[in-house]
């Protein structure tokens, strides 16, 4: 996926999170792009107008829609006094988010573009110290191994590994990911924390911490968890 | 997309991904013997969204008389694959509720009916958690022409050299572990062939599915390796019989409601609800203990309960308290001996959390530690006329359920009770 002018803080988690690779291109120059593309073209690009000149953003714009090649999608980052300058130009982006930028918000919109694109070689996807979650497929393996899980057991990975290195108490997991009223109260969670671990295997179970007292956080590695 | 069909997109989408060829429809009818349908993937995705229609009247206790057909509605965050099938020819299963074609509960399901009971502990604020151990022998095959053989003559917690049923054992422990289901130990019980595996808490619901997988895992491998497994509550006559201890645990919230400042650290809540088990015991036991057969284990000096008692360490005592060890004592709960691994799990983790709120709701008094103050019933004929006295189990179970269960119950006590037995015989016929 192409990203103009730079990809950090934010618009980086965004992109892991959903699971695919920037091609950055700090110019913006379509020879540059041109150079960075793959082989099999981007698939989106996401622009960062409120990085550089408004009216440059429009133009590489321009540019990338009268291509022969298509980009994809084209996903434009604004600040929101840049929202009035839209008008009349709603024909050189697909979609937009306005800044501050939230990570899931982009995230989805990222998937969402991908998948009306019907671009299937780019499924959304977790990848996370040894474990690969593919969100479009429901599929989960670790270390290459797939992972037989149920619905719930699936469900509560993909929450934690969305949201790595957070901390967050069986309430709040119970509400997030079940969501409904469930006979097995708040403890329930950690029946489904001690099940993912046995599928996760004795070698990468401490992907899911126990937070003494507090609740659990999924993390990397335990030198990790020591910083 | 709702809940609903994400959980089914997810479902269908696995069996794709994974090359299933069969999703197994699990139910049980009101005696916990395990039924299920097969589905195609090309069949499934109507079976999920519509359910599947039977006719109910061929399976135990779901006959009624005007009306037979039922619905089975997948409970989709059951589904998982059978780990012992090849890859690309898998095999998955789900677990069913019956309902009846307008949708409603249908009351002789026996999954719906704990549902209907961890309701009601829900609106008091409670969830119920449950953990048990299960005991079952391993047999070289199951010929009925004459008593049983043992596959080893191990005993209680015998480290044997690795023979058939230690490596079978942990077979079927790791693939336990592969399905999500946690062990907590497993060892050789006492008696020759006999086996033990206890399984980690989780919620009565789960946990009644989870003696279900457990039950058909445990006799899957075993016929793979060509012996046979039985969770017959006394198999052989002289040692012990295989019982299904249950511990047990109230919460509230994030906390164990059973934790307090009365004997053995035990809450207001917890001694209430032994109370309630030692008083309705009797009448539940039709229940936990349902066969014929499930009253040879109950007999004295078995190390199995014949009275309503409660004790710390009592072997025989009907409800135990274990011990906490320090550090944990979060891990306070109750153990409750009687039930047989033979029994309805659904039905028997209904009624005994039935029993235990009623002491709590009714601010039952405990009895003293040891005081036995009812015997447990001695045959199924005893149990049976005391399930049909019982109010709680009325109000548990529903009339139409109950009125079932007596009259098949009473039907099999009559089958037996015309029997001549080789005890009779070796015992009479020279003398009489």
């Amino acid at each position: 996926m192409l990203c103009v002018p730079s990809c950090e803080g934010p618009v980086r988690k965004a992109f892991e999170v959903t699971g695919v690779t920037p091609a950055v291109s700090a110019s913006g120059r379509l020879n540059e792009i041109a150079a960075l593309e793959p082989a099999d073209g981007f698939a989106s690009a996401v622009i960062n107008a409120a990085a550089f000149p408004f009216t440059d953003a429009m133009n590489l714009c321009r540019q990338l829609r009268s291509r022969d090649r298509s980009v994809g999608p084209i996903i434009l980052l604004l600040d929101h006094y840049q929202l009035d300058d839209l008008t009349f130009r709603e024909d050189l982006f697909d979609d937009f988010v306005v800044g501050p930028l939230d990570v899931s918000e982009l995230a989805t919109r990222l998937r969402h573009r991908l998948r009306r694109a019907g671009n299937e070689s780019v499924a959304p996807r977790i990848e996370h110290g040894g474990l690969s979650m593919n969100l479009e497929t429901y599929q989960a393996s670790i270390a290459g191994r797939i992972m037989d899980l149920t619905y719930m057991e699936y469900e509560l990975l993909r929450f934690l590994a969305t949201n790595p290195n957070r901390v967050f108490t069986r309430e709040t997991l119970l509400s997030r990911v079940w969501g409904y009223e469930y006979y097995g109260g708040a403890r329930t969670v950690d029946v489904h924390v001690r099940r993912l671990r046995a599928k996760l295997g004795e070698e990468h179970a401490h992907l899911i911490q126990t937070v003494r007292s507090v609740g659990y956080k999924f993390g990397t590695s335990p030198s990790e968890y020591s910083t | 997309m709702s809940p609903m069909e994400e959980q089914a997109q997810y479902v269908l989408r696995t069996v794709e991904e994974r090359g299933v060829r069969f999703v197994q429809l699990w139910f049980t009818d009101v005696l916990g013997r395990h039924k299920a349908f097969h589905v195609t993937p090309a069949e499934l995705e109507d079976a999920l969204d519509q359910g599947m229609t039977f006719d109910g009247s061929a399976i135990d206790g779901f006959s009624r008389v005007q009306e037979s057909d039922v619905l089975a509605r997948p409970d989709l965050t059951t589904f998982q694959l059978l780990p012992w099938y090849e890859e690309g020819a898998g095999v998955a299963r789900v677990f069913c509720d019956i309902v009846n074609i307008d949708a409603s509960p249908f009351e002789g399901c026996p999954r719906q009916q704990l549902r209907r009971v961890l309701g009601e502990a829900h609106a008091q604020g409670y969830t119920f958690f449950v953990a048990p151990e299960i005991e079952y022998f391993y047999f070289e095959d199951l010929a009925v022409t004459s008593a049983p053989v043992p596959i080893d003559r191990g005993s209680y917690f015998d480290l044997l050299p690795d023979d058939t049923a230690s490596q079978l054992r942990r077979r079927t422990v790791l693939m336990l572990e592969e399905m999500g289901i946690g062990v907590e130990h497993a060892q050789h019980e006492d008696a020759p062939g006999q086996q033990e595996i206890d399984l980690r808490y989780t919620d009565a619901l789960t946990m009644a599915d989870t003696v279900m997988s457990v039950r058909h895992v445990v006799k899957e491998l075993a016929r793979q390796a060509g012996v046979a497994a039985s969770f017959m509550p006394k198999p052989l006559a002289n040692v012990q019989g295989s019982g299904m201890h249950t511990h047990l645990s109230l919460w509230r919230d994030e906390h164990n409601a059973f934790i307090g400042d009365g004997p053995y650290g035990l809450s207001d809540v917890a001694t209430k609800f032994i109370a309630g088990l030692v008083r309705h015991a009797p009448e539940i036991t039709a229940v936990t203990n349902q066969w014929v057969n499930s009253y040879k284990r109950l007999v004295p000096g078995a190390e199995a309960p014949v009275g309503a008692s409660w004790a710390r360490h009592d072997a025989a005592a009907l409800v135990r308290v274990p011990s906490v060890k320090p550090g944990r004592i979060d891990s306070t709960r109750i153990e409750y001996r009687s039930p047989d691994p033979a029994a309805n799990p659904y039905l028997a983790f209904a009624v005994i959390l039935a029993a235990g709120l009623r002491g709590v709701t009714g601010d039952y008094e405990l009895p003293a530690e040891g005081e036995r103050t009812a015997p447990l019933p001695q045959s199924l004929a005893q149990a049976v006329d005391l399930m049909e006295e019982s109010t709680l189990l009325h109000e548990t179970l529903g009339a139409h359920q109950v009125e079932w269960f007596l009259r098949n119950k009473r039907a099999e006590w009559d089958a037996y009770r015309g029997q001549v037995t080789p005890f009779e015989l070796e015992r009479y016929l020279p003398l009489l």
